[in-house]
């Protein structure tokens, strides 16, 4: 069978972002990019998935402009077979996200398509269920574990109470939560060989997508802080500030 | 045109971060109907009908919809979108879960973990683990949004019951099978909504000593928490996860004990309001948001707040 892995480039999660004075976005010149931790997870399960021989290819996809190819390069290092990328000077709502990836799901034809529950960016987690909606395909998100059987997949799910075991017919999509597996790291061997793995450049126009504006944003801007309080020497003062001073203990 | 509210239950109760998302929905429009769907879930239905504010349920109740699994809960919330000028769920699993789908169907777009209603059409919302707050406008005709129920107050009175109307809907077989649960049971208040909660991290060391974190929220009555670490670890299963990728607190109270402060945590309790951290490193991030900080070994020190919080309530 042949996988999907979506993936996207977004700043490192150790970066500590900055709000641009503008209000327009946050600052992005000069910052360390990353793949998005939960797409690493999506790709390494379907690396494994072809180490079990139950994966016969698995291509990953991005949709970005030419410094998203870095984030292919390291999908191919880590092990995907080949990757392509939807080329675009533009940023997307999730669904016109979803519509995109649509396409691609059209044109390569997965058995199943893995992605990452949420981008740490947007923290949105909307496209993979949307995409699921659009090919009206069955859905599991939030993975923490995935078993194939033959045509079928079973499917753990992290939810608010615990966990929840689905199991739906392929094709399906499945976004992946931390718990699924832990990625590995590409070695340098593998880096090299990675530059020469097929890496496709499709113009998003090319796509004949008729993509409208959706969302508009407005302004981003900066939360309100909290500066650090008081440190206190003894348990006694502790539960006394937290009734007489806070008041919230009786 | 009014506003539609999804309810989470677990077909028995009402899950209460409903009573924040009335206050959401009341935002947008005067007039509000709430949507129960499950199975054999008529009880939902008539907390729901309580809630003051509320001018009507909606219920279907379906033996198919028994686990509200997102491709046929979908379907029929598309079925009845039309006429609301906004959908709104919980931001929880179960409402990111089906709210997008729903979205994608109806060919417009959602705003996630909406933190502040600006108009009816503008929303705010915390991006990069909450690091920055986008405003958005909202372009399509139907209004879809997750709410972060901790950025509402509860609507606490209640009302004489509206009127539960059941919706006659052909359900469709689901494409996906539920196999099982397995939930986490607690005595303990939830997570989600809880008034107190008391948060262990790497710190505790294990999962016996995981106790310590236990007993203290015992003695507080409050919800026991944890940061990634500790999951990970293997000293609480992954539901008592606080963070950008667990869940979201703001509780009048957060005591975080043998937790460092990793962005990644703060995104889950920063916007509690009072907030208490016990740790053995003074330089710890934790210490750089907490009102009241308590340095030194939390192996001494939590032993000894249980025993004096218990002995004080006696």
């Amino acid at each position: 069978m042949k996988i999907l892995v979506a993936v996207k480039r977004v700043i490192d999660p150790y970066v500590k972002v900055r709000v641009k004075s503008d209000r327009t976005g946050v600052e992005t010149q000069n910052i360390k990019m990353s793949m998005n931790p939960f797409d690493e997870i999506a790709v390494e399960e379907a690396l494994r998935l072809r180490e079990k021989n139950i994966a016969t290819e698995v291509v990953a996809v991005t949709i970005g402009n030419d410094a998203s190819q870095e984030t292919l390069r390291h999908a191919l290092a880590l092990g995907a077979d080949r990757a392509i990328l939807i080329k675009t000077e533009q940023s997307y709502c999730s669904l016109n996200i979803a519509k995109i990836l649509h396409k691609m799901v059209e044109q390569e034809k997965p058995d199943l398509v893995l992605m990452g529950k949420q981008a740490i960016d947007g923290d949105n987690n909307q496209t993979p269920q949307m995409l699921a909606a659009l090919l009206d395909w069955p859905q599991a998100t939030f993975a923490s574990q995935l078993l194939v059987n033959g045509k079928t997949i079973e499917v753990t799910r992290e939810i608010d109470g615990g966990l929840e075991t689905l199991a739906m017919d392929m094709p399906a999509i499945v976004s992946s939560d931390l718990r699924l597996n832990e990625p590995r790291y590409a070695s340098l061997p593998n880096i090299m060989k990675a530059k020469r793995k097929p890496l496709d450049s499709i113009e998003l126009t090319s796509l004949g997508l008729d993509l409208k504006e959706h969302i508009q944003v407005l302004e981003v801007s900066a939360p309100s802080s909290r500066s650090a309080g008081v440190k206190l020497s003894s348990v006694d003062e502790l539960i006394n500030k937290l009734k007489f001073e806070a008041k919230v203990l009786p | 045109m009014s506003t539609l509210v999804i309810v989470e239950h677990d077909n028995n109760s009402m899950n209460p971060v409903t009573r924040n998302l009335v206050t959401a929905a009341l935002q947008i429009d005067k007039e509000l109907v709430l949507l129960v769907c499950g199975h054999e879930c008529q009880k939902v239905a008539e907390q729901a009908a309580s809630i003051a504010g509320v001018h009507a349920v909606w219920l279907v109740d379906n033996v198919s919809l028994a686990h509200q699994m997102a491709e046929n809960m979908s379907k029929l919330i598309v079925s009845l979108a039309n006429s609301f000028k906004a959908v709104l769920a919980p931001a929880s699993t179960f409402g990111k879960n089906i709210l997008p789908r729903v979205a994608a169907k109806l060919d417009v777009a959602q705003v996630s973990d909406v933190i502040r209603i600006v108009d009816d059409c503008t929303f705010e919302h915390p991006i990069y683990a909450g690091n920055a707050i986008e405003t958005v406008k909202l372009l399509d005709s139907i209004k879809i949004m997750t709410i972060r129920a901790t950025a509402f107050d509860a609507v606490d009175n209640d009302q004489a019951p509206c009127c539960i109307e059941r919706l006659d809907k052909t359900v469709e077989e689901n494409p996906s099978r539920f196999i099982k649960h397995e939930l986490s049971r607690s005595e303990r208040p939830d997570l989600a909504s809880a008034k107190i909660v008391v948060s262990g991290g790497r710190g505790l060391q294990s999962a016996e000593k995981f106790k310590l974190i236990e007993e203290l929220a015992d003695a507080l009555g409050a919800a026991v928490g944890a940061s990634r670490a500790a999951v990970d670890a293997g000293f609480v299963p992954n539901d008592y996860q606080v963070g950008q990728t667990g869940k979201v607190v703001a509780p009048t109270l957060y005591m975080a004990i043998g937790i460092s402060g990793a962005v990644q945590h703060l995104a889950g309790m920063k916007d509690s309001k009072v907030i208490v951290a016990i740790n053995k490193d003074e330089d710890a991030p934790i210490f750089q948001i907490a009102d009241y900080g308590l340095v030194g070994d939390l192996f001494q020190i939590v032993p000894e707040l249980t025993q004096k919080l218990r002995h004080s309530e006696s």
